[in-house]
């Protein structure tokens, strides 16, 4: 009985050992090179995973890092001091440009601007889009159906009265917003030119004028005040983003619907509301 | 009757909805008077859009070209009167966006200018030269989707077709159109089937109707029986008029999944259709106005009108003596698979069947539910689709099990969304499934 238990765990230590060493060597000859600035990376990195960058997620951008086939500066989520860390631990220039934000070209709410009630079909822009070119009168603005605060992984689209406003806080720029907009109406900016024009509509002023009472009607007041930082495109103004204006522009020019304005006048006005 | 043996008699599904036909089927076609000015769309076909030939201050004719094609799948537009070219605008369309328009403002004579010469011979003409002439007189589809015909009529050589089917089913509810024109105008429309025929060289030639216009298959069949036409009367069941369904009731064959008609050798043409190829033959004329149907409840004279292309819905409105009952939805076409509107300014197109006004009582406002899995919409599609399933994966943004489960064969009739007791948008799940599957195909293609 003793003989049978004591020759048992003799063989079972045996086998043990022998496949321990086996295991060791197979480690030492099988091993992965894993470079260990993508994991230190990888912790520096945001970790939203939103895709900004083009890649699909974080871990995915810090491999794309550390192989030289993408540049810190692709983050679009990373401040500049994070930046700076993640190109000190790859040895190379941070290269920070100026931080990117989305903008929701409309100002026109449920009160200011015309729209059909009736519509009762899918709460979707582009099903909405699908049933006489959405329910509000203008054809290329907001429809409010809040497609693009739900693609937002930020939370940072606050729908206000059938309008979409992005939260200079807390928008990172990723640019999802951008491809869940049917019609195009979101863009990036430069975070500090705070002065937009709040109207995408190219049609002509007299025709904005009778669906909208915010549009940019082409009066070109705000082009004379300042012709370097805005640009006009046929009936609608837009702000020269590689100069953009200060804040002191909306004074002078006497916007006559207020469309260029910044966005936090506009959450201003339309929190008073409630 | 061998090889029909085991067959369905009818096509599967469909549904049958209140038809409201009654409001304008005994109106006959009345004759618009000029108006002012006439709106005409630029882009009135499926394909690529035609090029504008006139600019702001020119003079044209009734029945002049305005916009010449710039493909084979595009066809010119012609303008519906005398008159001064005032300007390229931007009109609402019947689909909702903002379309490109030639506006002219009449000048009262109605002149005639056009270039086409009658063909009296048209029996002894080359095949090609009656297609050049459907192409150069701007023909396409009139039932619903404006495919140019001369595309129609010019099939692949491997294609072999042998059967030519008239489309008189008119299946939509409230639409009489067609009815009527069957009614006024049958030597036309025969005519108009024998010069497609001749220039197929095919000689079966069937016109199917619905059951719910009587009259209208007694006047035919007293006309056919001179052309060798038959006339088949079909059973009242939307979507009858479709092209697959049309085509199994009254051949029994089936069109494959994405096929075309031409894959079981047959073409099929609306009789409004025919008799504008008539028109363009024989008579020389453009296709410059159609018969519409204006009609519903909150209209207070419904009937039907001879309108020139380019009328607006207002203009059209004021024809029937305006609108009573507080209208709540404005429909270009027929209630099932028209358009609702939201501006009176869009205009009369070649495809445009009938103005419907509906008042607050035939509209509804309801709140979509969750799926219970009823299959009632299984068993009304008359494409053997599961719309149910498909309706769910557009709401997820499934959109490769929408594919899978061939999404691409809807045809939006909107059999599933009338049957649905969870009142669901289907057709406007669907449309938005088939959208995205487009736009991914292409953005493959241009890789």
């Amino acid at each position: 009985m003793f003989e049978t238990i004591l020759f048992s765990i003799i063989l079972m230590a045996a086998v043990c050992l022998l496949l321990g060493v086996l295991i060791g060597f197979a480690v030492k000859i099988f091993a992965v090179q894993v470079d260990p600035r993508i994991e230190e990376i990888e912790e520096l990195l945001p970790g939203a995973n939103c895709g900004g960058c083009g890649k699909a997620g974080c871990s995915d951008f810090a491999k794309a890092l550390v192989a030289g086939e993408a540049m810190p500066s692709g983050c679009p989520v990373a401040g500049k001091a994070l930046l700076e860390e993640v190109a000190k631990v790859l040895g190379v220039d941070a290269e920070t440009g100026e931080k990117q934000i989305a903008l929701v070209r409309c100002g026109g709410d449920r009160s200011s601007s015309s729209r059909s009630e009736l519509y009762n079909g899918v709460n979707d822009c582009a099903s909405a889009m699908l049933i006489a070119g959405g329910p509000k009168g203008c054809s290329y603005g907001c429809l409010g159906f809040a497609s693009c605060a739900r693609a937002c992984p930020f939370n940072a689209i606050e729908m206000v009265d059938g309008l979409a406003i992005v939260h200079e806080d807390l928008c990172v720029g990723c640019g999802k917003c951008l491809t869940a907009c049917p019609r195009d109406l979101i863009i990036l900016r430069p975070q500090s030119a705070k002065v937009n024009v709040y109207c995408n509509s190219p049609a002509k002023g007299a025709q904005k004028r009778k669906i909208c009472s915010v549009a940019c009607i082409g009066c070109r007041k705000c082009f004379k005040v300042a012709e370097e930082n805005i640009e006009m495109k046929g009936f609608l103004a837009t702000v020269n983003y590689d100069n953009p204006p200060q804040e002191d522009i909306i004074e002078e020019a006497k916007c006559p619907t207020g469309c260029l304005s910044t966005t936090t006048t506009l959450l201003k006005k339309f929190h008073s509301h409630d | 009757m061998s090889e029909n043996q085991g067959k369905r008699k009818y096509f599967r599904g469909g549904v049958h909805p209140h038809d409201g036909k009654a409001l304008s089927a005994k109106n006959s076609i009345n004759e618009a008077p000029l108006f002012d000015k006439y709106q005409v769309v630029l882009q009135q076909n499926i394909g690529a859009p035609p090029k504008a030939i006139v600019k702001k201050g020119d003079v044209v004719l009734k029945g002049q070209m305005i916009a010449e094609s710039t493909g084979f799948v595009c066809t010119p537009v012609h303008a519906p009167t005398s008159g001064v070219v005032s300007g390229i605008v931007e009109i609402p369309g019947a689909m909702g966006q903002s379309v490109k328009a030639i506006e002219i403002a009449s000048d009262g004579e109605d002149k005639w200018g056009s270039s086409l010469k009658p063909m009296k011979d048209w029996e002894q003409r080359d095949d090609s030269e009656i297609k050049q002439r459907i192409h150069d007189a701007g023909i396409v589809g009139m039932g619903g989707a404006a495919f140019p015909t001369h595309v129609k009529l010019s099939p692949p050589e491997n294609k072999n077709i042998d059967y030519l089917i008239l489309n008189g089913a008119e299946c939509e509810p409230y639409l009489t159109a067609d009815h009527r024109l069957m009614i006024e105008d049958p030597e036309r429309i025969l005519k108009g089937a024998l010069i497609i025929a001749n220039s197929l060289n095919i000689n079966k030639i069937a016109i199917g109707i619905e059951k719910n216009k009587p009259d209208a298959i007694k006047i035919l069949k007293k006309h056919s029986a001179d052309y060798g036409i038959s006339i088949v009367p079909l059973r009242m069941m939307y979507p009858q008029g479709a092209e697959k369904q049309l085509i199994y009731s009254v051949t029994k064959r089936k069109v494959p999944a994405g096929g075309l008609p031409m894959d079981c050798g047959c073409v099929v043409q609306n009789v409004a259709t025919a008799a504008a190829v008539y028109d363009a033959v024989v008579k020389g004329q453009p296709l410059i106005e159609r018969v519409t149907t204006i009609t519903g409840n909150s209209v207070v004279n419904p009937g039907n009108w001879r309108l020139k292309l380019g009328t607006t819905a207002l203009d059209a409105l004021k024809l029937a003596s305006g609108v009573k009952n507080n209208p709540a939805k404005i429909i270009m076409g027929g209630p099932m698979m028209g358009f609702a509107q939201k501006s009176l300014m869009v205009t009369i197109t070649k495809n445009s069947s009938g103005i419907l006004l509906l008042d607050k009582e035939d509209t509804s406002i309801y709140e979509s539910r969750q799926c219970i899995n009823c299959k009632g919409c299984v068993d009304v599609c008359p494409m053997n689709l599961t719309p149910s399933v498909l309706s769910k994966a557009a709401v997820k943004e499934n959109f490769d099990i929408a594919e899978r489960f061939n999404v691409m064969d809807c045809m939006e009739c909107g059999c599933c969304a009338y049957v649905c007791p969870s009142r669901r948008p289907m057709v406007q799940h669907l449309r938005l499934a088939k959208g995205k599957i487009l736009a991914k195909r292409r953005a493959q293609q241009n890789k």
